[in-house]
């Protein structure tokens, strides 16, 4: 493997790596705030166990988030130097707005609302925690912002002389097209995995200790799988219209997905199809007629792309080469994300069933516990990989090649180094982090009834002594 | 003054920043089991530093997303020349992260013990490591005609950059140790005055050898003065802290430690990264810069959330900052 290979394997082990953590930290801030304003207006101390118990456990979560996060930051200038060279004039502003306006606010007030329990009165603390989720949903927009500059070019001028985009319209990157669709359905997605995380950590309570905190339980699997199925009809929504701006500015993207080489009007929808490894022939396949014309055009009969035409197109425009991506890959990848996340949509539904008017959920339900978040996890992984290798040959949609953006100084054996490094760091990591969370979980509400002095949600035992007992 | 100029300036300032913030918490990190004797001491020790650790970081963070924006070529060069380094930094701090929010999440000694290690290397090591990067700026590296990185690891690790490395722990250390003593009650803070005033006086040798160094490498007489005036900053810092004016004496390391960074991006000034291997090939401010759009757009911005940050920043080391003691 050259220099090139090892560093797109590093930036997709770390990026997803790093997206395993932001789902959770997006949706479970925005909970933890919201069970944080039920206990402050109700009183009621359900809400403030459940604060301090899901709190606890977001802190564990986005402890990962942040360390992970600035790797993400460094890479761009390790591995794609002649890359940033290329962008930075446009790129570099959304991630300076995202570390000036987002960052700061993210960490100085997680810091605040941990340690400020007994130290800030109850309407600033409340502030703190809501001044995170601002946090987290500005550095979403911002990042996906310069993502989707990567898929849709806007609001600059290309400078031949310096081999460089140039800014000509900051507020036209802001807006593309493409990032007021991806961010809805970004978040939404997000809310899919925090629902889902609440919910099954409620469930796996009322299952194995069917007689502790049971009310307060029985309330936090309602919020999850709520929120899980308000998000997926979000995510479903939203999905729609980006397949439909997608078709409109990455169309051999569109026609990857559905392995569609010829043009088609009406074209229809792939359910299911199997072809030759290639994808260049097909073997069989269950087809709904339309749909495809629908989703990326929104009429019945519109024209939709295939990936021959378009490769023709193409080479006129950009030289010879190839111009499609790996085509069985943006094919599954795109159909797992759906089929996936909404089968965790289903289960629940099949929960709130399952557990209607005081109903205890049915032993058997244990199985439901662990799919449940981890499906729309590995639903939003498998919609990022469908994303950026969709994009591919192209690291910037028409302007920059992938080949052309690694470091030229770099070496392989740094680049060896270093992914093998994270790899090995990451994997241990995620086993002590997936450890403490059990623990946690298995914990439960113990010692999150108490507003005492000191008991910052990070401290478990309220029993030790207080350190900064003033 | 000229937009790239102003430029340098912030992203300058953003470095000088992360080193007087993140310095006392590296610092605090490196003398964790110095300070602390037993575990509610340790504690105490990391909870000085608890609320704010994070923020601090986030200096970093924003340092190398505006070189991204303003300095494209500077950021290109910057992190993929000092490749190895960086990589070891990023895993350095990924560890310490974690450590410190993990530390307190299980009561069991062992537990704690094995994160309190992993805090103190994970401490040390970026501290070593930006004191190496930042003196081979001051000096040079081998770059080529496209700005590219092209000498070899063992280049990095000349005895200037060597000094560079151990002055940046040795002040970073001194740095947290008057902020202990400023931090805490009784015990630590006893042994923490004591400790800076024995560190001190090694620390001031060494910091006075590196920059006057650095100033003789590169610079001119207004990088000569801002190090002379860091210097003095910090034997005034050293002094309060031996009559107990803890607050003087912190004020005394973190101007040092600021100036003393200004002193080597003053020393720089207009070039980013000179070259070693032929004086063409030296990058300066005006050529890594972006356009002049952007980089009024960054300064509208930056402009108006600054000032907002250091606000709110301000204000969480004003509720925390009554002093920590060890529970009885
Ligand atoms: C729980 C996760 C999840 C679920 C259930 C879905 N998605 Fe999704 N999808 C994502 C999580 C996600 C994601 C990981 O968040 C992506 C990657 C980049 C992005 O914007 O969102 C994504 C990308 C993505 C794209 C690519 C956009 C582009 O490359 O320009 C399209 C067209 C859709 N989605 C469409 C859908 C549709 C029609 C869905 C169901 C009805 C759907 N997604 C369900
Ligand atoms: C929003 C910010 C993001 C930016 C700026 C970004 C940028 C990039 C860059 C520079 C590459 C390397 C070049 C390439 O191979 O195309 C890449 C590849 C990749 N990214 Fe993203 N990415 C972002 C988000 C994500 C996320 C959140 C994920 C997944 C969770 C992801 C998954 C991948 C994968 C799998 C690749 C490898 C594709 C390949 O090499 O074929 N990306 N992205
Ligand atoms: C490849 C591009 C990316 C880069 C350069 C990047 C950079 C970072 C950095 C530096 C941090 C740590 C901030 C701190 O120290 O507090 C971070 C955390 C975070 N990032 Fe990313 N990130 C990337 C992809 C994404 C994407 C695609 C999203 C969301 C859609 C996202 C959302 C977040 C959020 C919400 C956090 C805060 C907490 C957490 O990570 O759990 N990031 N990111």
């Amino acid at each position: 493997m050259d220099t090139l290979d090892l560093a797109r394997w590093q930036f997709a082990v770390t990026t997803v790596y790093h997206f395993f953590f932001v789902p959770v930290t997006i949706s479970l801030v925005a909970i933890t705030a919201g069970l944080q304003t039920a206990w402050y207006r109700t009183g009621k101390e359900k809400y403030l166990r459940l604060t301090k118990f899901y709190g606890k456990l977001f802190l564990i979560n986005i402890a990962m988030g942040v360390v992970t996060g600035l790797v993400q930051e460094f890479q761009f200038g390790m591995n794609w130097s002649d890359y940033s060279r290329f962008v930075g004039d446009v790129f570099g502003a959304p991630l300076a707005l995202e570390g000036l306006l987002a960052f700061f606010l993210e960490s100085t007030f997680i810091g605040l609302w941990m340690f400020g329990w007994d130290r800030l009165p109850k309407l600033v603390h409340l502030g703190c925690i809501w001044m995170v989720v601002l946090g987290t949903q500005l550095s979403a927009y911002f990042i996906l912002a310069a993502n989707s500059w990567m898929q849709n070019p806007v609001g600059f001028r290309y400078n031949a002389e310096r081999g460089r985009a140039e800014l000509t319209d900051l507020w036209a990157v802001l807006t593309n097209k493409v990032v007021l669709v991806t961010y809805p359905h970004t978040i939404f997605a997000a809310f899919m995995v925090g629902g889902a995380f609440v919910a099954a950590v409620a469930l796996w309570h009322l299952l194995r200790r069917p007689t502790v905190d049971r009310e307060v339980f029985r309330t936090a699997l309602k919020i999850g799988a709520v929120i899980v199925l308000a998000a997926s009809a979000g995510v479903a929504i939203s999905g729609d219209q980006q397949g439909k701006v997608m078709t409109e500015v990455q169309p051999m993207k569109m026609a990857a997905a559905e392995a569609l080489y010829e043009t088609e009007k009406p074209a229809s929808f792939s359910v299911f199809t199997i072809g030759t490894l290639d994808g260049s022939k097909e073997i069989f396949s269950i087809k709904v007629p339309y749909l495809l014309s629908f989703l990326g055009t929104g009429h019945l009969d519109g024209e939709v792309k295939g990936i021959n035409s378009l490769q023709q197109a193409y080479e006129t425009l950009y030289g010879p080469g190839s111009y499609s991506p790996n085509v069985p890959l943006a094919y599954w990848t795109f159909r797992l994300m759906i089929g996936v996340g909404m089968a965790s949509g289903a289960i629940a539904l099949w929960l709130l069933w399952a557990t209607r008017k005081g109903r205890a959920p049915a032993k058997w339900l244990i199985w439901a516990v662990a799919p449940l978040p981890l499906l729309p996890l590995v639903a939003n992984c498998f919609g990022w990989i469908f994303t950026e290798t969709g994009r591919q040959p192209w690291l910037v949609f028409g302007l920059l090649p992938t080949a052309s953006g690694v470091s030229p100084g770099t070496t392989a054996g740094e680049v060896i180094t270093s992914l093998v490094g994270f790899t090995i760091l990451y994997g241990v990591l995620a086993v002590v982090e997936v450890k403490l969370m059990l623990r946690t979980i298995r914990g439960g509400l113990a010692g999150t009834d108490t507003p005492a002095p000191g008991s910052a949600p990070d401290d478990s035992e309220s029993a030790e002594p207080l350190s900064f007992a003033y | 003054m000229e937009l790239t100029t102003v430029w340098f300036l912030v992203i300058a300032g953003m470095w000088t920043g992360y080193f007087v913030l993140e310095g006392f918490d590296f610092g605090v990190g490196a003398l964790l089991r110095v300070i602390g004797r037993d575990e509610p001491e340790r504690r105490a020790t990391i909870t000085t530093i608890g609320p704010v650790w994070d923020g601090n970081e986030v200096w970093l963070v924003t340092a190398g997303a505006a070189t991204f924006a303003a300095f494209p070529e500077w950021y290109a060069t910057l992190f993929s020349g000092f490749y190895l380094p960086l990589f070891a930094i990023l895993v350095a701090l990924i560890l310490r992260g974690v450590a410190l929010e993990y530390r307190g999440k299980r009561a069991d000694l062992e537990w704690r013990g094995r994160m309190d290690t992993l805090i103190v290397i994970g401490s040390i090591v970026p501290a070593f490591l930006w004191g190496i990067i930042f003196a081979n700026l001051v000096r040079g590296v081998p770059l080529d005609n496209s700005y590219e990185f092209v000498g070899s690891l063992g280049d990095l690790f000349g005895p200037f950059a060597l000094l560079g490395g151990v002055t940046f722990v040795a002040v970073f250390v001194t740095h947290g140790a008057i902020f202990l003593a400023l931090r805490t009650e009784g015990v630590l803070r006893e042994r923490a005055n004591r400790l800076a005033g024995r560190l001190g006086a090694v620390t001031a040798v060494l910091a006075v050898g590196f920059l006057w160094w650095a100033q003789a490498l590169r610079g001119d007489t207004g990088s000569a003065i801002v190090a002379a005036a860091a210097a003095l900053a910090l034997v005034g810092g050293l002094v309060a802290n031996r009559f107990g004016r803890e607050g003087w004496a912190f004020t005394g390391t973190a101007v040092a430690t600021g100036l003393a960074v200004v002193s080597l991006f003053a020393a720089l000034f207009p070039v980013v990264i000179p070259s070693t291997l032929d004086p063409q090939s030296t990058l300066t401010a005006v050529e890594a810069a972006s356009t002049a759009y952007t980089l009024k757009i960054l300064t509208i911005i930056a402009a108006i959330f600054t000032p907002l940050v250091l606000l709110y920043q301000g204000w969480t080391y004003w509720v925390f900052r009554k002093r920590v003691v060890v529970a009885a």
